[in-house]
């Protein structure tokens, strides 16, 4: 293929991305996923998940601590809401770089090492961020009551722009304040430009070498590249994706709170990439929408309806049924989760990506399938 | 004639682990445009005589210099900035990229140097490293792979391939560790049929091989290692009659 093919193959896809996301409201209605909430939590998890996947999909290296980088995100903007303006562009710049910096300081240590200790190493970053916020930084961090906005704030530019109004504000732009679904759509515009951003990371000369360092680290050290600069380059770029996301999280709420840092989040991302696909553009999105789709649906069941469910059957059956049954919703959705992740790394190790694939390839056997990059390789960087 | 020049000078090195002195008073000169092989039976310490030079390995004592800078204490990519490629014994590739991505990667490092946060353009578009990559993957009769799974590759093609990989770099030295083990017999003289046409074009070689067929028909100067140390050195005419290293090496008379 030819340098133009790539590039309008790769505006193609964006297109219609473009089209998938803004059109969300309407085809998510028969699902009853059509509400804003949620709507902008697939929008911010989907940049989350972006992120996360330039460096484990590209560069091998699993971190478990990118809930530090949302966290630290979230909390920037709530600062720069309270201190200077409810707009939400400041916040979101202060968020990306603060996370950037925080990125560069772990990354720069985590990346010392490889495999497995580099893993235990994020996750032992983001657990002291996660422990600091709680305790000595409770100033800064409001500790368990979370980082709220409230009536006192200064808030600086707004007060000099306009008199102060009454209530708590919430987040605008450019002096407009959102409403209905237009915090939905800022967020989207920011997935499309990440999307964007990450396309032409992933079709970049450095978007290849990081490709090199997760296929043969050695061979790209006697080839002549210095690989520690790029993984960490890789790295801090993804801390500031997971800083909009934690940002965007706090203008469509502004509130932050440390269980925002906690592993459990950072495994979410993890589950959310593996889930779509590795080291593919559109599978992390995937990956993250089926997440938060299903915590929304099945976490809203309850026994009636379980019980409802399976009306159809014998009075006997139905009891056990349903006990078992519910043990899967609700509270404990996680373990439908966590079933439906066994059942994709095991049978489809590439994600749904990989799935989708093997479908395409299965209607189109005469052409040849092309390389594929993006498989999960079951090693991290070495 | 003028004083041939010295690329690589190995001055006085001694490696030893733990109780193994793996090589001992090592002094080894290679000079520009040679094809120089280094055989030895098998522990003779070859392999760790090649690590030390790539900076793979630091001796404990001794140095070793390309073309006025020292190498010891260098980072391999420093080393191979320095105009040093190296081909292993097991293939170093990358398995899950294309032939011809194998081959751009090292292109790229050449033309961006050791880092280069090079994010707007994108790889497709820059015709050059394709051009050069493709034209070198022609040289090696391997163009109508280029877009094969480079882990899929049969393992003659897969060495072959990383020959590529070094020679693209234009390399002052190129490295070779074994390169055509586990060839068949027609792959082997393709390799050799290669490195003579490399030859050619003035590339300084050191190869460590065990087929004799390979290095009589390429090196102009062969050092013959056993035990750590440099037994003999000189000619293919003088190391094949030297006693020393047909008791050592090659077993009795040349056949």
């Amino acid at each position: 293929m030819n340098a133009l093919l790539t590039s309008r193959r790769d505006a193609i896809t964006l297109a219609i991305f473009a089209l998938v996301v803004l059109t969300m409201p309407v085809w998510l209605q028969p699902f009853g996923a059509a509400y804003p909430g949620l709507m902008q939590k697939f929008a911010i998890y989907a940049i989350f998940a972006i992120g996360f996947n330039i460096l484990f999909g590209l560069t091998g290296y699993l971190s478990f601590g990118h809930a530090a980088f949302l966290g630290v995100g979230s909390y920037t903007a709530v600062w720069s809401f309270k201190l200077l303006t409810m707009d939400a562009l400041p916040a979101i710049a202060f968020a990306i770089i603060l996370s950037g910096l925080l990125a560069v300081v772990i990354g720069y240590l985590s990346l010392r090492r490889s495999g497995i200790y580099f893993s235990i190493l994020t996750l032992a970053f983001a657990q002291m961020c996660y422990n600091l916020a709680y305790s000595v930084l409770t100033p800064i961090t409001n500790g368990e009551t979370s980082l709220q906005l409230n009536l006192q704030d200064p808030r600086i530019i707004d007060s000099a722009l306009a008199p102060r109004p009454a209530g708590l504000p919430s987040a605008s732009l450019f002096g407009h304040t959102f409403s209905g679904l237009q915090g939905f759509y800022f967020c989207a515009v920011m997935l499309l430009i990440a999307f964007f951003i990450a396309q032409k990371i992933f079709a970049s000369p450095f978007g290849m070498m990081l490709r090199g360092i997760k296929s043969n680290q050695t061979r790209m050290n006697y080839t002549g590249f210095n690989t520690r600069p790029y993984a960490l380059t890789a790295f801090v770029i993804s801390g500031m994706y997971a800083g909009l996301a934690g940002a965007l999280l706090a203008v469509t709420d502004p509130l932050a709170g440390a269980e925002r840092m906690q592993w459990t989040a950072s495994g979410e991302v993890v589950l959310m990439t593996i889930l779509g696909g590795v080291g593919t553009l559109t599978g992390p999105v995937l990956g993250a929408w089926i997440i938060k789709y299903f915590e929304n649906i099945f976490s809203a069941f309850n026994e009636q309806i379980v019980s409802r469910f399976f009306d159809f059957l014998p009075a006997g059956m139905h009891d056990v049924v349903v006990a078992v049954a519910s043990k899967f919703v609700g509270e404990g959705w996680n373990l439908t989760l966590g079933l439906v992740f066994v059942l994709i790394v095991v049978f489809l190790p590439g994600g749904i990506m990989e799935g989708v694939r093997r479908i395409t390839h299965m209607f189109d056997k005469s052409r040849r399938a092309p390389p594929t990059p993006a498989r999960l390789s079951t090693q991290p960087a070495e | 004639m003028a004083i041939p020049n010295v690329v690589l000078h190995v001055a006085d090195v001694h490696k030893r682990f733990g109780g193994l002195h793996a090589l001992a008073d090592i002094d080894l000169q290679i000079e520009e445009g040679q094809t120089h092989a280094i055989i030895g039976p098998n522990g003779a310490g070859k392999s760790t005589l090649l690590n030390v030079c790539i900076g793979k390995l630091a001796p404990t004592s001794g140095t070793v210099v390309f073309d006025g800078q020292v190498l010891t204490g260098k980072k391999p990519y420093e080393i191979n900035q320095l105009g040093i490629a190296r081909v292993f014994q097991t293939p170093e590739i990358f398995a899950d990229l294309s032939v011809l991505q194998n081959v751009m990667i090292p292109a790229l490092a050449k033309r961006d140097g050791a880092f280069k946060l090079n994010l707007l353009r994108s790889l497709e578009s820059q015709r050059d490293i394709r051009t050069e990559a493709e034209e070198m993957l022609e040289d090696v009769g391997m163009l109508n792979r280029r877009d094969m799974l480079a882990g899929s590759l049969s393992r003659g093609d897969k060495r072959r391939m990383e020959l590529a990989m070094c020679l693209i770099q234009r390399p002052r030295l190129l490295l070779l560790d074994e390169p055509t083990a586990g060839m068949s017999r027609h792959d082997t003289n393709t390799t050799i049929e290669l490195l003579k046409k490399i030859k050619s074009r003035g590339m300084t070689k050191v190869i460590i091989e065990h087929d004799m067929h390979v290095v009589f028909s390429l090196a102009d100067k062969i050092s013959v290692l056993a035990q750590g140390r440099i037994i003999a050195d000189g000619t293919p005419d003088e190391v094949r009659g030297n006693p020393k290293v047909q008791e050592a090496y090659l077993g009795g008379p040349q056949q």
